[in-house]
């Protein structure tokens, strides 16, 4: 199973745990999985269909342009960190 | 003659250049509009940079300060009459073995600047090309490889000059 | 996937190739380009921080002789919530819609209120001066203290507080809050011997490129619209003009102009829409907008002024046990401050097992933060790195041994939890400790030595390029990535590199939108990484399709043929490059390819810098004597280029530690809005900057390459902090360190 780091605002919801072991063979799996285990999660971090514009995704290091499309390994690390700005108005 | 315009006789990087102008006219803004040499650029527009260098008379001077009838029987270098006619001019040249400029819109002023200030001094330290070029700002480069450039090209001009031997 | 054989090209310094264009003044940036019929534009500017517009009367300006047209808000199309990707940034469009072009509020002195357009820029400005604008003047917001106060003035009428997809309820000026968390702090402290606690502010400031920006844009009868301007990303300002506009991008192309400096602060249009909005209006001529310095520093992106709490603890031996921060940036008018990557490099060098970070995003009355140069790192990297030298202090060791006992290593996790790959931190500490001028005497009263550590955590991004092979074995190569401070050589550097040909025989052109595919602009230090990663694979393409040729012509397999040191060959027939070149007629006509890419396997900067200051304890006036930069590039393409990037880095961080801020009057009118008063360092300032260059390879590219422009601008201001406390013994803790801060530091003010 995956090792979702939870977001630090996120974990209200999951009772404190910064970490979660969740099954899903991608990130919107992921999520399905999280929201079974912590309802509330799905809504935080996706808007409609898609990942939060604000939030972005990283697996195994690595920050996803594929988004919740983007396939998760069996022993992958997930997080969920603010999307990267330089300022723009 | 056009209402309320002014004829000015100049000569431009040596050839005859007569021109009208309205008096209010800055002679950054004729060199620009009017006659095409973009080569002086319109950046602060008030004397704080320096990218406008240009000689008049061959005194340093930021063009956007000196109205276009000032001119009037002077000569005038811009940065297109520095290259000789065949290659670079040794300042440009060391400008770019140096990496001296990195997006290049405070260039042709440095080069007008450093031009001068080698007609004046042809052996500048490192201080003083330090203390002339703080009238011209580059936000990119950190001045250090513009102060080396300068000072190469010092060194190859007076070689050049007097077949002095560089010391490496 | 590093090639291990020795470079040819990578490495060397060949002149640029748009060299003899740059010096000689030939090269045209946005201003320089005239078309025949252009019209020139002005804009009126709000001359009051905030305020509410109640009526705008152009009448007046419309009946002056020569103008041919005049544009205000209701003129821009009233554009929905919309997040639009910007790469670096995030744009909300509708904000963006209202920052170029007050609707129903001026948010900060110089805000754009309506623009004209004339037959000459005086009559655009004498024009300017005519129109009538009526205002209800409200109490402006400066302070990002001040803002987040509960009973402050509010800016906008819909923004909540937002904490990851949730909203606050209030109405209020914090857009959003942030949190990093990761182990326990409170254990973390309990186990520290020694803790450390500060409170920093930083100024705005802005990036100071010095060509303020331009446009000219042709809104045909067509409904094509061509803009040429002065951007880091061509596309970029694509994609906001179709927005802003609400148009469809089929009808936009951008050409880039040779650009003079941007720093992060030309990827936002100002003047685009603005331009392509008279140009209709006039008759479809061609108009001209250019800005002047006083509204490049009063209304395009500053970087954000910034409170920031620092708390950090170690044990006796050193290792830092808890490190908690709290972040609170302006965003200006709207929101968007870079506070999540000040947050990403507030510890970044460090591993630290318990982190807690708290980042604000607060809107006040000044222009929207755009970009600068590792963007929201130098306010954070001063805050945490005076407090490291702190604590050095107080455990009485040096100041680069704590560095070292503490720096983040391949598998080390960030405040964020993602772990590190391999980075360079700790060779970039070594290098600096090992450096002549760490162990050098510094003799002399009122001097001291300071270092400071830094980090940026790079990007990668889409890049396009194409090219052509010219029977002479020459290759044309056209790329999207605006060339702002000689990528057109480091790319063609790659590129020559990968088909084993000299960098002279590529000729590169930087093309506009309709002519490359999508690039990225040129921000995030990503070019040179990724769109030097692009012509990698089109030359690797380019040498696929070469090796078909020559197959051809000795009737073999394709995969017969090799390609080794510049020639092509199979059992004993050789070609060069060149040779095959030129046999192109014979063997199917012109060989060209194209290839995009989106590269994530970007890897992070690591910079420590070494500064000697004098301090005149007379006027406080802080010199530097000497700065050495040490910073590892994974692998320098250019190395000349990389030095000066380095340079023009600790020049910007020295001007930010020490001379540059903005000043506002209590009505919200920026008091220093020129390059006289906004002082940024002249060469009379600064020394010659020794740069030191360490290569630890990136595994994520072809050839090594790390992000090199940004990460160098964010240990300046600490570095110096620190080394006014070794030179007077005094803790500056406010950004700029001027005079008078020095002074009242010292307690002479």
């Amino acid at each position: 199973m995956a090792t979702v780091w939870v977001p630090a605002l996120l974990r209200d919801l999951t009772g404190g745990i910064e970490r979660a072991q969740v099954a899903g063979a991608t990130v919107r799996e992921v999520i399905d999985s999280l929201e079974a285990q912590f309802p509330g999660v799905r809504a935080r971090l996706c808007e409609g269909d898609s990942l939060r514009p604000g939030v972005a995704v990283v697996v195994d290091g690595a920050v996803s342009r594929q988004r919740l499309r983007q396939k998760v390994k069996e022993d992958s690390e997930v997080h969920f960190i603010p999307a990267i700005t330089g300022g723009a108005g | 003659m056009t209402p309320g315009k002014v004829t000015v006789h100049t000569r431009i990087n040596g050839e005859e250049v007569t021109f009208l102008c309205e008096p209010r006219q800055s002679l950054l803004e004729v060199l620009r509009m009017e006659l095409g040499f973009t080569g002086a650029k319109e950046c602060c527009n008030n004397g704080n940079c320096g990218a406008c260098s240009v000689l008049l008379d061959g005194v340093l001077v930021n063009s956007c300060l000196v109205l276009a009838v000032e001119a009037e029987g002077k000569s005038i270098l811009t940065v297109e009459g520095i290259a000789p006619a065949e290659g670079l001019h040794l300042l440009q040249q060391k400008f770019l073995e140096h990496a001296a400029l990195q997006c290049g819109i405070c260039t042709p002023g440095f080069i007008v600047s450093a031009y001068a200030l080698l007609q004046r001094n042809p052996r500048p330290s490192e201080q003083e090309v330090r203390r002339w070029m703080a009238g011209n700002l580059c936000r990119c480069t950190g001045y250090d490889k513009i102060i080396a450039a300068v000072l190469d090209a010092a060194a190859c001009l007076r070689e050049k000059a007097s077949g002095e031997v560089r010391v490496p | 996937m590093n090639e291990k054989e020795t470079y040819r090209v990578i490495g060397t310094r060949p002149l640029r190739p748009d060299g003899a264009d740059k010096v000689t003044g030939r090269a045209l940036y946005g201003a320089d380009l005239r078309l025949p019929g252009m019209l020139y534009g002005a804009v009126l500017r709000s001359p009051h921080a905030h305020a509410r517009i109640l009526s705008i009367d152009t009448s007046a300006a419309e009946a002056l002789p020569g103008v041919k047209a005049v544009v205000t808000a209701a003129d821009l199309p009233d554009v929905e919530a919309k997040v639009a990707s910007l790469g670096e940034g995030s744009v909300n469009t509708r904000y963006q819609s209202w920052n170029i072009l007050a609707r129903e509020k001026a948010l900060y002195y110089g805000h754009a209120v309506a623009v004209v357009a004339a037959a000459s820029v005086h009559i655009a400005q004498e024009a300017v001066k005519l129109i009538r604008v009526n205002y209800e003047v409200l109490p402006p917001v400066l302070d990002v203290l001040q803002a987040m106060q509960a009973d402050a003035p509010i800016l906008l009428r819909d923004l909540r507080t937002d904490e990851l997809g949730e909203k606050g309820s209030a109405l209020t000026n914090v857009a959003a809050h942030h949190q990093t968390k990761k182990g326990d702090v409170e254990r973390g402290f309990q186990e520290a011997a020694v803790t450390v606690e500060r409170e920093f502010h930083t100024a705005t400031v802005h990036q100071g490129y010095i060509e303020p920006q331009n446009a000219t844009a042709l809104y045909n009868q067509d409904g094509r619209i061509t803009i040429w301007c002065s951007t880091q990303g061509s596309f970029g300002v694509r994609d906001q003009l179709k927005d802003i506009l609400d148009v469809p991008v089929a009808q936009i192309k951008v050409v880039p102009m040779e650009i003079g400096g941007g720093f992060g602060g030309k990827n936002n249009v100002y003047l685009e829409p603005l331009a392509a909005l008279l140009s209709k209006k006039s008759g479809h001529k061609p108009v001209r907008l250019t800005m002047n310095h006083a509204d490049v520093l009063s209304a395009t992106g500053p970087t954000s002024g910034s409170v920031i709490r620092v708390k950090m603890g170690a044990r006796k031996d050193g290792r830092i046990t808890a490190a908690q921060a709290w972040l609170a940036y302006e965003a200006g008018a709207f929101p968007g401050s870079p506070v999540t990557s000040g947050m990403g490099v507030i510890f970044g060098p460090y591993a630290i097992e318990n982190v807690l970070l708290d980042g604000y995003d607060v809107v006040v009355n000044k222009p929207p933060a755009a970009a600068y140069r590792a963007p929201g790192g130098t306010n954070a990297a001063f805050a945490a790195e005076v407090v490291i030298d702190e604590l050095a202090e107080k455990l009485g060791m040096d100041p680069l041994d704590l560095r070292l006992l503490n720096a983040a290593k391949e598998g080390d996790r960030k405040a964020d939890g993602v772990a590190y790959g391999r980075i360079g931190c700790v060779e970039v500490l070594e290098a600096a400790r090992n450096h002549p001028h760490y162990r050098a005497p510094l003799p002399g009263k009122f001097r001291g030595r300071g270092v400071a550590a830094g980090s940026w955590g790079n990007y990668g991004g889409k890049s396009s390029a194409s090219a052509s092979v010219n029977s002479d074995g020459s290759v044309n190569l056209v790329e999207g990535s605006v060339d702002i401070g000689g990528s057109r050589a480091s790319i063609s550097m790659q590129l020559a590199e990968t088909l084993q040909i000299p960098v002279e025989s590529i000729r590169p052109q930087v093309a506009d939108t309709d002519t490359v595919g999508y690039t990225e602009g040129t921000y995030g230090s990503r070019t040179t990484f990724a769109t030097g990663w692009a012509v990698y694979e089109l030359g690797r393409r380019l040498i696929g399709l070469l090796c078909e040729r020559a197959a051809q012509l000795w009737d073999v397999e394709p995969g017969q043929v090799t390609y080794e040191g510049g020639v092509f060959s199979c059992g004993g027939q050789r070609l060069s490059f060149a040779e095959l070149a030129g046999k192109m007629d014979e063997t199917g006509g012109a060989v060209v390819a194209s290839v995009s890419v989106q590269p994530e396997t970007w890897g992070p900067a690591f910079a420590a810098h070494i500064v000697d200051v004098e301090v005149d304890p007379e006027t406080g006036k802080v010199d530097i004597l000497r700065y050495t930069a040490v910073q590892d590039v994974g692998k320098a393409v250019h190395p000349a280029y990389v030095e000066g990037q380095i340079q023009g880095g600790v020049a910007q961080g020295v001007g930010w530690g020490l001379s540059e801020g903005y000043y506002y009057d209590a009505q919200g009118r920026l008091a220093n809005a020129s390059l006289l008063d906004y002082r940024m360092p002249t060469s009379l300032d600064l020394p010659a900057i020794e740069t030191v260059i360490v290569e630890v390879p990136n595994p994520g590219h072809p050839y090594g390459v790390r992000g090199v422009g940004e990460v160098p601008i964010v240990p300046p201001p600490a570095a110096i902090a620190n080394a006014i406390y070794r030179a007077v013994g005094v803790r500056l803790t406010t950004l700029p360190m001027s005079p008078a801060r020095v002074l009242e530091a010292l307690g002479k003010a």
